[in-house]
């Protein structure tokens, strides 16, 4: 009676991924009310930072009563549903996405398009390149809502790109020749790899020889490269991030074809922890692809009175330098307070520079090298040691053993708490 | 390089259609800057109660202000992104959504689904409901965003269900079985019957009649209904609303099937005139399809700061009453001042009792009954009169003549001074025409008698372009 979509589990949300936030919202933790509930240590949230842009919105009275210098906007913006986004809003963001990069790549707003949510917008990247069946490649771990987002309505496949611990995960040549032999071999046509970088869930940034890897294969085979750099603003240790389209330029090859095959998906959701205002867009140098993705914009367009809440508190360059800065600061401090946590339990984490979360070696504590026994695992600490952190096979790693663990989406006490709980699971184990 | 749908939206682009937004936008009216730039008439927007909105925003700092009885809530709603969205928001709609229909239907805050925008909601539903391939049917003349929105990326085919001006462009028994044997000898499987309630562009509501014949097909068919019923806050005339849930409720369908195959769509965008602010939702008794577009709404959530806003206003029950009253006041008032300025310069309007438009039978001015001469038409109103109002072809109408013009989207000083232009307009081709020597509709009149079919322009009226429509 229904679509084949909707009947069968595209979705992907019976994934341990999406099970474990369920049983969280069946019993969250709570400091006062609920302090034996589940802590949510599997949601890459950043809650680090929002009193600044609160302070920020105090002192800003237009932005919040839909004025301007005190006269009534109300009228323009609740009629304004032009899907090339609020001007001034894309202007602002296009100085913060170069700020973030050292100032290192210069953005133009004509090839900005704004979409409700980073979810949105690589979807429509999708739609926009992909036809049934053709394939992206992705490098493993990657962060389990691509499953739904990249697949479920597109109808693309996706392939991993293996990565292993024996050298960090990082991306190498013959993972990625490997991994499009593998498409050939199913079939499918690849049409593009994609990137999340930083990385989620490893909390890296690509290294210069990665990225070298990965641009010389885009320009071998005449494939696109999509870089997810939604948590951009979260670096905040060397080695610094470089941004593909740093990367390509540094190439010299913005007059080659690669050039309009390179996309960036970005988002505000984490770097400005506000993923309730769906802020998402893609950044795109192919005009086909800009014009395309504008109008499909139209079925997910961010609110004018978002984008005028965010035009407002995102201009001042004052403020952005600021902002960054500071948050860079506390994602460091929280992620060090984890490390050495988990240090203290005997467990060890993947160097990170990056990132809401870190990616932890739980090897040991398995009573097999096998995913039955991670899923187990998982299990355990979901029931005995009531945290909710994300299983490696949920991020298509291709090594049983590896956990994703958030830090920034709680308070300090929390996450104190949750270490606790953590040593005392571990060493009853 | 790029997917097929990229190609289409190219193709697209090529209609002259497109010409009439791009000459709006190069030259638009305003009474002070440029009075006789054009003026746009083919945008179906509500402007006329925004002074409600704005001083209900003034007395109620709050709900703008992201706080709660004086204290913060931005961060609780910066971090909200729960697909199920802001119970209180969901709560006040469906008590919305049961006024607007005088209470003859009461909704469950559970069946809704909400999404950033009716365009969205539709999608959805398509993807939920069809898969590539697949044909819904639709009474002609429609919305022509509909091309889009429903066909664009789910692969679903839209078949017309053609309706007469002979009737009123009523939906009939006939119209329905006629455009089901269309889908079955082009080989599509029909997943249901789209309709728009009150039409858009007709601007009127569906008869008691329509929607049993509607509710016999589906039932019949085994197929689903689809009722968009974006216009139902803007029924300012007898006959009075019926929602096809209404309708499906006096036939007593509750415990049958085809409970399950109804969907209704929703959207603040015409109502409370918010456009901008992407209120969009589906209403629907079958869960599987609840569960499937709530997880599907990830790709268009609406903004937490405009739920918390519109959960404010819309739980003053005062305001909304209020609001609903002097809104469909408005918007007879100016409806009646289209009608009648149109009547006196010799057009007619499609009799009609909601919407943000009328139905305007421009046929009398065609130098032939063809939709060439309707294009012809079409670009003399815009280039010689300075109005761009929307030709019947780009809505799928089977009859040439007919034009969607808005009344709402304007102060009443610029509706005056477009009426003045049309009347002028319409007495120098009235008097072209007779000097080219004898009556307009006659097939060798005068002007321009070549037929040709259908040209190109309007096939490829895909609508992938500027949605000037909406």
């Amino acid at each position: 009676m229904l679509s084949s979509k909707a009947m069968l589990d595209g979705h992907g949300e019976e994934s341990p991924y999406f099970q474990g936030w369920k049983e969280y919202e069946k019993n969250a933790y709570d400091d006062v009310q609920n302090p034996t509930g589940i802590i949510q240590m599997g949601l890459a949230e950043n809650q680090l930072s929002l009193d600044l842009l609160r302070t920020r919105l105090e002192n800003n009275q237009d932005a919040t009563r839909l004025t301007n210098n005190g006269e009534s906007v109300f009228r323009d913006l609740a009629l304004f549903q032009d899907y090339h986004g609020l001007p001034a809003f894309k202007n602002v963001l296009e100085e913060f996405m170069a700020e973030m990069r050292g100032n290192k790549v210069s953005f133009d707003p004509r090839k900005l398009v704004l979409m409700a949510g980073a979810t949105s917008a690589s979807e429509t990247l999708m739609f926009c390149i992909v036809e049934h069946g053709d394939a992206f490649l992705l490098p493993t771990p990657y962060y389990p809502g691509y499953d739904r987002d990249l697949k479920w309505r597109t109808g693309v496949e996706l392939v991993p790109i293996h990565c292993s611990s024996s050298n960090g995960f990082k991306i190498t040549k013959s993972a990625l020749e490997e991994a499009y032999q593998e498409a050939q071999k199913l079939s499918f046509n690849v049409k593009g790899v994609f990137i999340t970088n930083p990385s989620n869930p490893l909390g890296t940034t690509m290294s210069h020889v990665e990225l070298d890897e990965l641009i010389t294969f885009a320009v071998a085979k005449k494939i696109h490269l999509i870089s997810d750099e939604i948590f951009s603003g979260t670096v905040f240790e060397n080695p610094s991030f470089i941004s593909i389209i740093e990367a390509v330029i540094n190439r010299k090859l913005e007059k080659t074809d690669l050039w309009s095959r390179v996309h960036i998906v970005y988002s505000l959701s984490k770097d400005f922890g506000i993923p309730g205002f769906r802020v998402g867009m893609i950044y795109s140098n192919n005009e086909r692809v800009v014009s395309t993705a504008t109008k499909m914009s139209s079925y997910g367009l961010i609110s004018s009175q978002t984008q005028y809440l965010l035009f407002k508190l995102l201009s001042g360059k004052e403020f952005r330098e600021n902002y960054l800065k500071e948050n860079r600061k506390r994602v460091k401090e929280r992620r060090e307070m984890m490390v050495v946590g988990l240090g203290q339990a005997g467990i060890s984490c993947l160097k990170g520079n990056a990132g809401l979360f870190c990616w932890v070696d739980l090897r040991n504590h398995l009573s097999s090298n096998t995913f039955t026994a991670e899923m187990e695992l998982w299990k355990k600490i979901l029931h005995e040691a009531g945290l909710n952190i994300s299983p490696g096979a949920s991020c298509h790693c291709t090594e049983p053993g590896w956990f994703r663990i958030c830090f920034a989406n709680m308070s300090e006490e929390t996450l104190m708490v949750s270490m606790e709980r953590m040593k005392a699971f571990l060493h009853k184990q | 390089m790029l997917s097929k749908k990229v190609r289409l939206e190219a193709h697209g682009e090529d209609s002259s259609y497109f010409l009439g937004w791009k000459e709006y936008e190069k030259n638009a009216y305003d009474e002070v800057q440029n009075p006789s730039g054009i003026i746009q008439m083919g945008l179906a927007e509500n402007q006329l109660s925004f002074h409600l909105l704005e001083a209900w925003l003034a007395s109620n700092q709050d709900a703008a202000r992201l706080t709660k009885n004086g204290e913060s809530v931005f961060r609780e709603l910066a971090l909200f992104q729960d697909y199920h969205s802001l119970p209180d928001f969901k709560n006040v709609l469906v008590d919305f959504m049961a006024e607007i229909r005088r209470n003859k239907v009461s909704f469950d805050p559970r069946k809704l689904v909400l999404m950033a925008g009716a365009t969205s909601a539709n999608e959805t539903l398509m993807f939920c409901i069809a898969d590539p391939g697949d044909a819904f049917l639709l009474p002609t003349p429609y919305y022509p965003g509909f091309d889009r929105d429903l066909k664009w990326r789910t692969g679903v085919e839209l078949v017309p269900i053609h309706c007469s001006s002979l009737n009123g462009f009523k939906v009939t028994k006939f119209s329905l079985e006629e455009a089901y044997q269309q889908a079955q000898k082009l080989s599509l499987n029909v997943k249901g019957v789209l309709i728009t309630n009150p039409s858009n562009p007709l601007g009127t509501t569906m008869s008691h009649d329509e929607l049993e014949e509607l509710i016999t097909f589906a039932i019949a068919k085994k197929i689903h209904i689809i009722s968009d019923e974006i216009y139902s806050g803007t029924v300012f005339d007898h006959p009075s609303f019926i929602s096809i849930m209404e309708a499906l409720l006096d036939r007593k369908l509750e415990e049958t099937e085809l409970w399950n195959r109804v969907h209704v769509v929703y959207s603040l965008s015409k109502d409370l005139g918010v456009p901008g602010f992407r209120v969009g939702m589906i209403y629907s008794n079958n869960e599987a399809l609840v569960s499937a577009a709530t997880k599907m709404s990830s790709f268009g959530l609406i903004s937490s700061q405009t739920q918390y806003l519109l959960s404010k206003l819309l739980s003053d029950k005062k305001f909304t009453r209020n609001y609903m009253k002097e809104n469909r006041k408005r918007l007879k008032a100016r409806r009646e001042m289209l009608v009648t300025a149109l009547r006196e310069a010799g057009i007619e309007c499609l009799k009609s009792n909601a919407g943000l438009f009328c139905w305007v039978d421009m046929r009398n001015l065609l130098s032939s009954n063809t939709f060439d001469a309707e294009v012809e038409l079409w670009k003399k109103i815009l280039r010689e009169a300075g109005l761009n109002v929307s030709p019947g072809a780009s809505c799928h109408c089977s009859e040439p003549g007919w034009f969607r013009i808005c009344f709402a989207n304007m102060s009443e000083e610029t509706l005056n001074v477009s009426m003045q232009r049309m009347k002028a307009f319409v007495e120098k081709t009235t008097q072209q025409c007779r000097r080219g020597g004898g009556r307009v509709t006659h097939q060798e009149s005068g002007c321009n008698s070549r037929r040709r079919p259908l040209s190109n322009w309007v096939l490829n009226l895909c609508s992938y372009d500027r949605e000037p429509y909406r």
